[in-house]
């Protein structure tokens, strides 16, 4: 090609060319804000964040955190009435904030003393201890102090159409990967009743007691769950300062009044706050994010709830943007199961476009165990979010899966068999068909049924749209209908475990037992923080996997084992068995042919495997090397080796057997070494370690510049290039079962064998 | 039910103590019944959760600390007996700026009180009322 002069490359940009690399990385989509505690932005350190005091009058709090009783805003006269405890305040506020630091990170100090504790501080003295703490002492501290012992999770199930089908299918996906609760809301919110009833069947298919909610406008959600098909609400949204919390619409009072109303109709609640709530709606009175927060969930103790949803939640990405911010949302998370509430901690609004930064982000409250981890992981696609994209989501639900996997901690969440995916799809979609027929609220068609369970999202499947759902919804609304009508439907449709298990979850509401701090259901019980508190006082105690549940986080997709790389091979076998035939001729002689180049092959080569890591036929790899070799003037030998499979030996080998001295060795998986017989076994003259991307090109070229070595020229390498793949992780595992193969053939000083090899089809 | 109040070693209820539970129609948990649904003999009113129900939650966590926690199950054992469209017009008039003056709320509060022998909750909206006022919370806002 002819170069221009124009062509010739700028060497005097006055940028380094990282900087755009950087640029073109996701995190680049991230903000990123200044500090700014006048203005809100500080994640610990707010510009007007009191220092913790109280003082008790006769029984009363007659000032808190700087503030005299007289000059209580709401939040704080509701705190100084509901949350602190008179006769705790004194002895708790006396203890020096270091030690109590210390007391939650102590394995010795149980959990009940520092929930005690907690009762009688106040939202400045709590953000001040947490404050004390380092990341990784925040995690550990989670451990210890969150309220139930067997952590769990939380899923989103939703879908851009409100396709009532798709809410089926996923709804019963989300249970049979283990999901404890699962939460739906609309894109069109009168779409609610049609949703619920949707998620509510799909959730009873394969198991029984899956909590489900369905997010809505308050009063719609509570007929919602009064006619019986939601067991738990999480939208009863808390603010730290009083104007944002008048913003929203509500008062503490409001907002008790609620959660006793979700209480007195059976239905689970936590409430809902997080970091930057009050910064996005302006009202942050120049506090930090920590001790807004902090407020946030004495009010939500006060209140009565059992437990909270938090951790940024909506705030998070904006939480994330200041220094210090993901940090801090942790710290919240410790605030929330120190006050002893349930914590559904956050990890729930992708807060970084960045996967490493979701990621590092997950990993401590994996490994600290969560009473929900997520408090709302996309068990959908992100298009199908209703609520937005999670920061895991069905497109990178197997990351999860490994990462509790490669930690042996345990997330909630476990794997899913191909065929019973389908199963449980095509289950919930044809229960659900029949309770709408049957019930005489619409026919969905086969197709509509066929599409939506194969379908990954909503985008590919031919169902219902919005509008129509409208009509379903309406008509479940106007006309009453209840769960009972439900259940009585699956069970004339034949759906009898179906209605069984829904039957089932009910029931559970007559007692009142998942009311409880932490409560959800397992194998057809009831386990909460009264049952199955957390215990943990060090290695060897608090929540340990199971062997069983050890092997359900083992258990993920595509698992290598030595079985499945032979039999794989098995397979290539037959297509090799028609392009060469290796014939073994007795002990290899010394050669003395000066143009010769030996080839030394791996014990299980053309034996037990049959093509390179790079999925290269071995027919095709030895006539590309018979071909470089032969082009250059050089004539080809070869010799199976026996006594090693070490790359490096089997071209030692063959280096000495040649006539040239020069020699090549090649294992089985396409590994391959020029050597000669004078050189240090690892100090060889090419070495062609890349197999999984060395092509027959290379080969060939391999075999040329054999030649020229064996005429004493000095060709230039041939370089196998790299683009920066993680071929360790790639390869690793099918390299490391494939060498053990041929090395299992191996035997001590067995002599080299010369073999007669007819390619009978060459392979360009 | 017997007068001692329930402790953490007698939840879950509903397997410990199956025998307590009972629905608002007389129901026990074992008559909740797949058969009894399908034929009729069981509706939603048998799948409420009852006062009691609550009440006897309220000990449970009372007995593990969590006395706030029991004190919104006692406001709700009390609002089981308030009928639907007047809880969600007591959280409308909490609302900030629904109600228009202390005494509207005092009004309610003495309703609540007098028709549905509510003292917790009647007290606990006198206290917001008293709150409101000082904060100046009954300016409508739109």
């Amino acid at each position: 090609m002819d170069l221009k002069l124009t062509d010739k490359p700028n060497y005097r940009a006055n940028l380094w060319k990282r900087f755009s690399d950087w640029d073109n990385r996701p995190l680049r989509l991230d903000q990123f804000a200044a500090e700014d505690p006048a203005n809100g932005f500080s994640a610990f350190n707010g510009k007007k964040d009191p220092s913790p005091q109280v003082t008790v009058t006769n029984g009363e709090v007659t000032s808190m955190d700087g503030v005299a009783a007289k000059d209580f805003d709401m939040i704080d006269a509701f705190i100084a009435h509901h949350h602190l405890d008179p006769e705790i305040t004194e002895e708790a506020m006396a203890i020096p904030s270091p030690e109590l630091a210390r007391m939650l990170v102590d394995m010795n100090v149980p959990r009940t003393e520092l929930t005690r504790l907690a009762r009688g501080m106040t939202p400045a003295k709590l953000a001040e201890v947490v404050a004390q703490l380092n990341a990784m002492e925040i995690s550990f501290a989670y451990s210890k102090m969150r309220a139930r012992q067997t952590p769990g999770n939380q899923g989103h199930v939703t879908n851009a159409k409100d396709d009532p089908l798709q809410l089926s299918a996923d709804a019963a996906i989300a249970v049979a990967l283990g999901f404890d609760e699962i939460e739906t809301t609309m894109r069109v919110s009168r779409n609610a009743w049609s949703n619920a009833m949707a998620c509510c069947v799909g959730s009873a298919v394969g198991r029984a007691g899956t909590l489900f909610q369905c997010s809505s406008e308050e009063a719609e959600e509570l007929e919602i769950g009064m006619a019986g098909f939601t067991s738990y609400a999480e939208t009863v949204s808390v603010y730290g300062t009083e104007s944002a919390f008048i913003d929203g619409d509500d008062t503490p009072w409001s907002k008790t009044w609620l959660a006793a109303a979700y209480a007195s109709r059976g239905i689970k609640m936590r409430c809902t706050s997080g970091a930057a709530a009050e910064l996005l709606m302006g009202f942050h009175e120049a506090k930090s994010l920590l001790y807004l927060e902090a407020r946030c969930l004495c009010i939500q103790r006060g209140m009565g709830s059992q437990g909270t949803q938090n951790g940024g939640i909506d705030g998070a990405p904006l939480a994330s943007t200041v220094p210090g911010g993901v940090r801090e949302l942790m710290a919240e998370n410790l605030l929330a199961v120190w006050l002893d509430l349930e914590c559904a901690s956050g990890n729930d609004a992708r807060h970084s476009e960045s996967e490493i930064r979701v990621g590092a982000k997950i990993l401590p409250f994996l490994m600290a165990g969560s009473d929900l981890i997520c408090s709302g992981f996309g068990s959908i696609l992100k298009y199908d979010n209703s609520f937005n994209p999670s920061s895991f989501n069905g497109e990178e639900l197997e990351d999860f899966l490994v990462l509790q996997r490669d930690f042996e901690a345990d997330g909630g969440l476990q794997s899913v068999e191909e065929s019973k995916a389908l199963y449980v799809r095509r289950r919930a979609i044809d229960a659900l068909s029949f309770v709408f027929q049957d019930l005489d609220l619409s026919t969905p068609n086969e197709t509509m049924k066929s599409s939506v369970a194969i379908a990954s999202g909503s985008e590919e499947t031919d169902s219902y749209l919005p509008g129509a759902v409208a009509e379903i919804s309406k008509q479940i609304k106007d006309r009453g209908i209840t769960v009972v009508d439900v259940i009585r439907s699956l069970h004339k449709g034949g759906y009898v475990e179906e209605a069984e298990n829904l039957l089932f979850l009910v029931k559970m509401r007559v007692s009142g037992d998942y009311l409880q701090t932490s409560a959800v259901i397992r194998e057809d019980k009831i386990i909460s923080a009264i049952n199955d508190p957390n215990t943990y006082q060090g290695p060897g105690t608090g929540y340990r996997l199971s062997e069983q549940r050890r092997e359900e986080l083992a258990n993920i997709r595509g698992i290598l084992d030595r079985e499945s790389i032979l039999s794989s091979e098995a397979v290539y076998q037959r297509g090799e068995n028609k392009c060469v035939v290796y014939n073994a001729m007795g002990p290899a002689e010394m050669g003395t042919d000066k143009t010769e180049i030996v080839v030394g092959l791996s014990p299980g080569f053309g034996i037990k495997i049959f093509r390179t890591l790079a999925g290269r036929p071995l027919s095709a790899v030895l006539a590309e090397i018979k071909s470089g070799i032969e082009e250059r003037g050089g004539t080809v030998r070869f010799v199976r080796c026996r006594h090693t499979a070490d790359t490096s030996f089997l071209g030692l080998t063959a280096a000495g057997l040649s006539g040239s001295g020069v020699g090549i060795g090649l294992q089985a998986k396409g590994t391959a070494v020029i050597h000669h017989k004078d050189r240090l076994p690892h100090n060889n003259l090419e070495l062609f370690s890349n197999a999984p991307i060395t092509s027959l090109d290379h080969y060939r070229a391999m075999g040329q510049n054999a030649v020229a070595y064996a005429k004493g020229d000095a060709p230039e390498p041939v370089v196998v290039p790299t683009h920066g793949e993680a071929l360790g992780a790639r390869f690793h595992a099918r390299v490391a079962l494939t060498y053990a193969i041929e090395t299992e053939m191996t035997q001590n000083g067995a002599r080299p064998e010369h073999i007669d090899v007819t390619l009978k089809e060459m392979k360009s | 039910m017997s007068d001692k109040p329930l402790t953490a070693a007698d939840y879950p209820i509903s397997e410990n103590c199956p025998d307590l539970v009972v629905g608002a129609r007389g129901k026990k948990l074992n008559d909740l019944t797949l058969e009894a649904v399908v034929n009729g003999d069981v509706t939603m009113d048998d799948l409420r959760i009852t006062p009691q129900a609550l009440l006897q939650q309220a000990q449970v966590a009372r007995d593990v600390d969590r006395i706030e926690l029991a004190r919104n199950f006692e406001r709700a054992s009390e609002m089981t007996r308030i009928p639907q469209p007047l809880i969600m017009e007591v959280y409308e008039m909490l609302r900030p700026g629904r109600a228009a003056d202390e005494e509207a709320l005092l009004n309610l509060s003495n309703r609540i009180r007098r028709e549905y022998q509510a003292d917790n909750l009647a007290d606990f909206i006198q206290e917001a009322a008293e709150i409101y006022t000082r904060r100046g919370l009954y300016k409508s806002r739109f």
